[in-house]
């Protein structure tokens, strides 16, 4: 098995062990990290098949996309952090 | 707490939900293993059309004109998240500890070398491996450590230049966009022969509202309350 696929394998893993914790968690501030290491796999998985083109250098769209990607998790699970914490103060404050 | 009385789901929920995990697992495994081993890819694509965009680096030329709206709606995305981030915020910034004299003393010592480093990435990012993303997140880390360290406080201001720092990705690619609709021929069309100068300026663009909007991100949820104790050892008591 060539290194790419296996990181990609490695990526599709850690994608669905994150899928299986957003769906059984509970908790907001679980369930927003076990979103982004779905992500996380999402990118591995891309930038794993970047490598399959011939050359020395990867494919630079999926690296391009990947990049546009992490700055939109880390946006959204900020975002995600602050409803989170305005939640759980707003359900204290009751 | 809303989730707090939430039901443990029964054995025959975890065992459907191991089942839909295990198929996905498959699914998935399937379609990367079907793939073939090499593939053509769009590199030669972006290698041909790089000379039009006056830029050596592959990733640059794709991420601020070969899909510029990517970007372009990236930076809205980016924008629309600082102002619901500054909207919904609350509570104060937590007294931070000035007194720290460890963090002060690396802070002193990294933010310059940090701040260095992010200019440099945006300097390479035109031609070799750097960019405007990688600069913006190093110099937000700097802002972050200096914040922690109980110096910088005046980035804390809430002035027209952080807003308009906020929102300069967006207003550049706009501008850009239009720029093209009028010179060239369609909306982020870049002149032939200017293409250089408007990356140029648009990774600059990209970069400070990246570092402004991870700074205030960063510093949003630092000025959250942490979840009071009582709340953890609930939710502890779940499990």
């Amino acid at each position: 098995m060539s290194a790419p696929l296996l990181y990609a394998l490695v990526g599709v893993a850690l994608f669905c062990m994150a899928l299986h914790w957003v769906i059984a968690c509970a908790d907001p501030l679980r369930r927003i990290l076990a979103v982004n290491v779905m992500s996380s796999g999402v990118f591995l998985v891309l930038v794993a098949l970047a490598r399959r083109v011939p050359g020395p250098s990867p494919d630079p769209v999926p690296h391009a996309m990947v990049i546009t990607g992490i700055v939109v998790a880390v946006s959204a699970t900020a975002l995600a952090i602050v409803l989170a914490s305005r939640m759980r103060s707003g359900a204290a404050g009751r | 707490m809303n989730d707090g009385h939430a039901k443990r789901p029964g054995r025959l929920a975890a065992t459907a939900l191991a089942l839909l995990v295990v198929l996905v697992f498959a699914g998935l495994v399937s379609a990367v293993l079907a793939l073939p081993p090499t593939a053509a890819g769009l590199s030669a694509d972006v290698g041909a059309a790089l000379p039009r965009v006056g830029t050596d680096n592959p990733v640059t030329a794709t991420l601020l004109a070969f899909r510029g709206y990517d970007t372009l709606l990236e930076m809205a995305v980016l924008l629309l998240a600082a102002v619901a981030i500054r909207a919904l915020r609350h509570g104060r910034l937590p007294v931070m500890r000035s007194g720290d004299e460890i963090l002060a003393a690396l802070a002193r010592v990294l933010v310059p070398v940090m701040v260095l480093v992010a200019a440099y990435l945006l300097a390479a990012g035109l031609d070799g491996p750097g960019g405007a993303f990688q600069a913006g997140a190093i110099a937000a880390a700097a802002g972050v450590l200096l914040v922690l360290a109980g110096r910088g406080l005046r980035l804390l201001d809430d002035g027209l230049a952080v807003r308009l720092g906020l929102a300069v990705g967006l207003l550049g690619f706009v501008a850009a966009g239009i720029a093209g609709m009028l010179v060239a021929s369609a909306f982020l069309d870049y002149a032939p022969g200017r293409a250089a100068t408007v990356m140029t300026l648009l990774e600059v663009a990209v970069a400070v509202s990246v570092a402004l909007t991870l700074f205030e991100m960063f510093v949003s949820v630092l000025r959250c309350p942490i979840p009071g104790k009582a709340a953890d050892a609930a939710d502890r008591g779940r499990r």
